[in-house]
């Protein structure tokens, strides 16, 4: 048993007055979790505590919530270790006073706050999981039973599908913050559960859909909060990188914010050069090859411009003032041969394209060293890939016995 | 004293568009007794976009930087909070299946390269946590020779150094996304606390929604003035050029004078252990150091 204090942001729309902080002294088990010690605080010092919450088991998705700064699940907060990070912060603090800290805990962000700790999910987060289309769409006459694909073509969509709709990743979303309407983590993971969906007809049509909406796919800043708030191992970031991914393998290049170009004129460049040629980059984002220099869109030629009093200012300071900075393309290529190195593995990478996902196959044990007195023949022998009892899976993830469906 | 020898990547745009990082990353060097071994023939980590087009494609680049580092038969340094995620993450990955990672090395076997897992205790470290994990602060406290007394520095990490915690190795140094205030106070500063510390410079979306980026960009920068900060300091050069490079424009995206000068790590450590401002680069930069040059003026080495 431990002693906590829980520094909660309360809220009472009833009352007329705005937001406050109030502090709950809590008693509990280090293991216990903040959700514990919200409960207790209701039970024991004020009943009007308001926090969603039900299974205490991280598989409802209810209890959402910012514990410290991090957006997650108030019932996967170990309390213990809410304190260490408090105490963590404290200690490089310029504003601690040398008293043990308390655990702040806050409704999530980026969403209306109703009450307490309870935020308005509808607004934010069910409304952009309806703007993605979040059913199946298969063409055809309907099948009798039920539509049958194999088992292995389900298997890529089971990370987008553990998602228990929490809104841990919207509440910690950078770009959101920025773009309110910037359609978020939950609803473009939930997407791709979709595009990756055998039995949907409609992939190209999703996945246009997506990259031309300018607060779509494009419009992630790549920060990884997501990543690191969903507890359920779902990588929202990463399936938005999937559908962009996709999105150019349909061959849908011109999406409004340049996102295509850009990605494609980084991986020429990197084939080409070896190292990045910023001002080329620059260029080629905006105005890719011949046709694009021709013909640039108004985005391109606004982009372009923009970047002008840029360019303008690092040639004053002296930034941008040699040749291979200043002129696209002039920058020189890796030495010695290097170059071709860089050129063959893209040759090889280009052709085989294997997505390698830890969530879906996990990492593998180590094999321990044999003893030198051993004489069994198979010892020493790799490990074989794929399934099988010696698996571990990393850190966040899931069992398979685990995954919905 | 354990000498420290790396086998160092500066990545691109240190010697692109933030050639002064470069150059002061030399300087810090020296006068920590740090030996840097360039890896002059290593390719760009990609930064995330070449994964995005072909994940294998950024796994086998950044494989072969690991393998001509392991060449070294040292470990490796990065100065970029970019390149450190980048590569972690791609690292992650080859060392997650033996069968993955034997296929990614047939195509470097032909270049007599081969990134072997766990070789000789082979890690990847951006300066920032080598400075504190392998050089100790302690250490750096000796070197020190002008505190930066009265210097309110705002620390500004970078996304890929700070996320997702579960890859870069919070479990083992769970203090990493609190080196930078440590280095600060270290080196005689005082820390400066403000929103945005660990949150998005906004660089990566700069051509695709460049609202979003300038938003997020001005808004840090912004806060960090409102919180009293004399500076910014951040360990990746993507990061310096939305916050730096971009400050302007930032300024009109947010609505506000800003005009924060943001150092590079190095350029702090450097100017705590006596280099001057003019070798470091400093006057290259967009938002002018000079406000933090005359506090430390005051200071001498």
């Amino acid at each position: 048993m431990a002693e906590y204090k829980l520094k909660v942001r309360r809220y009472q729309p009833e009352s007329g007055e705005g937001p406050y902080w109030e502090e709950f002294k809590v008693d509990l088990d280090p293991s216990l979790s903040v959700l514990d010690g919200l409960l207790q605080a209701k039970d024991r010092d004020d009943g009007s505590l308001s926090v969603r919450c039900s299974c205490r088991a991280a598989i409802c998705g209810s209890c959402g919530m910012k514990v410290n700064g991090q957006s997650g699940l108030g019932c996967k907060t170990q309390i213990g270790e809410a304190q260490e990070l408090a105490e963590k912060k404290a200690s490089v603090s310029p504003t601690s006073n040398g008293e043990t800290p308390a655990i702040v805990v806050e409704p999530m962000g980026n969403m209306p706050v109703i009450k307490d700790l309870i935020t308005d999910m509808e607004s934010t987060h069910w409304t952009k999981i309806r703007r993605v289309t979040p059913w199946l769409l298969p063409h055809g006459e309907a099948p009798e039973r039920e539509y049958v694909v194999e088992p292995e073509s389900m298997i890529d969509i089971t990370q987008s599908m553990a998602c228990i709709q929490c809104g841990a990743c919207v509440s910690s979303c950078l770009s959101m913050e920025a773009d309110p309407d910037f359609i978020g983590p939950a609803a473009l993971a939930k997407a791709y559960r979709f595009v990756g969906d055998p039995r949907d007809a409609e992939t190209v049509e999703r996945l246009h859909d997506l990259a031309h909406d300018p607060h779509g796919i494009y419009d992630c800043t790549h920060c990884f909060s997501c990543i690191d708030a969903c507890p359920k191992g779902v990588a929202p970031m990463d399936q938005i990188m999937r559908l962009r991914r996709k999105a150019g393998e349909e061959g849908i290049h011109d999406d409004p914010n340049n996102g295509h170009n850009h990605e494609a004129a980084f991986v020429g460049i990197i084939e080409k050069k070896g190292t990045l040629d910023e001002s080329l980059l620059l260029q080629e984002s905006f105005a890719p090859g011949l046709k694009g220099k021709l013909k640039p869109t108004k985005g391109a030629i606004k982009g372009l411009l923009g970047s002008l009093p840029v360019a303008i200012r690092g040639l004053k300071t002296g930034k941008m003032r040699s040749l291979p900075k200043l002129i696209p393309g002039v920058h020189p290529k890796l030495p010695d041969g290097a170059q071709d190195e860089v050129k063959a593995i893209y040759a090889h990478a280009e052709d085989h394209r294997e997505e390698f996902n830890i969530y879906i196959r996990g990492e593998e044990d180590v094999e321990p060293e044999p003893e030198p007195d051993e004489t069994d023949s198979d010892s020493g022998a790799a490990q074989p890939h794929g399934g099988g009892a010696g698996e571990t899976l990393g850190a966040g993830e899931e069992t398979t016995e685990e995954r919905p469906l | 004293m354990t000498a420290i020898k790396v086998a160092y990547w500066p990545g691109c745009v240190s010697r692109g568009f933030t050639t002064e990082l470069h150059g002061s990353m030399a300087i810090a060097a020296e006068k920590l007794g740090i030996e840097l071994v360039e890896l002059d023939r290593a390719n760009c980590c990609g930064a995330g976009v070449i994964a995005e087009h072909n994940q294998e494609l950024a796994d086998t680049l950044n494989a072969r930087t690991f393998a001509l580092a392991q060449q070294t038969g040292l470990s490796m340094m990065n100065i970029c909070s970019t390149c450190q995620g980048a590569q972690s993450e791609c690292q992650q990955r080859l060392d997650a299946d033996s069968a993955y990672r034997a296929h990614v090395n047939e195509v470097l076997s032909g270049q007599g390269l081969s990134y072997e897992k766990d070789k000789d205790g082979f890690t990847n470290k951006n300066f920032l946590w080598l400075l504190v994990e392998d050089y100790g602060l302690d250490r750096l406290a000796e070197k020190v020779t002008r505190p930066l007394s009265g210097l309110r520095v705002g620390p500004f990490y970078g996304c890929y150094v700070v996320r997702p915690k579960e890859r870069l190795g919070y479990d083992e140094f769970p203090d990493r996304d609190v080196y930078l205030e440590k280095v600060i106070e270290t080196l005689g500063g005082q820390v400066v606390e403000y929103d945005g510390a660990r949150k998005c410079c906004g660089f990566p979306v700069i051509t695709m929604n460049r609202d979003t980026s300038l938003r997020q960009a001005g808004t840090h920068v912004g806060d960090a003035i409102d919180a009293g900060a004399d500076c910014l300091v951040t360990p990746c050069p993507l990061c310096h050029l939305n916050l730096d490079m971009q400050q302007p424009e930032a300024a009109k995206v947010v609505n506000r004078d800003l005009g924060l000068p943001v150092l590079h790590l190095p350029q702090l450590v450097a100017l705590a252990l006596g280099a001057e401002p003019k070798e470091l680069g400093m006057s290259r930069h967009i938002a002018s150091t000079k406000s933090v040059e005359a506090r430390l003026a005051a200071v001498p080495a």
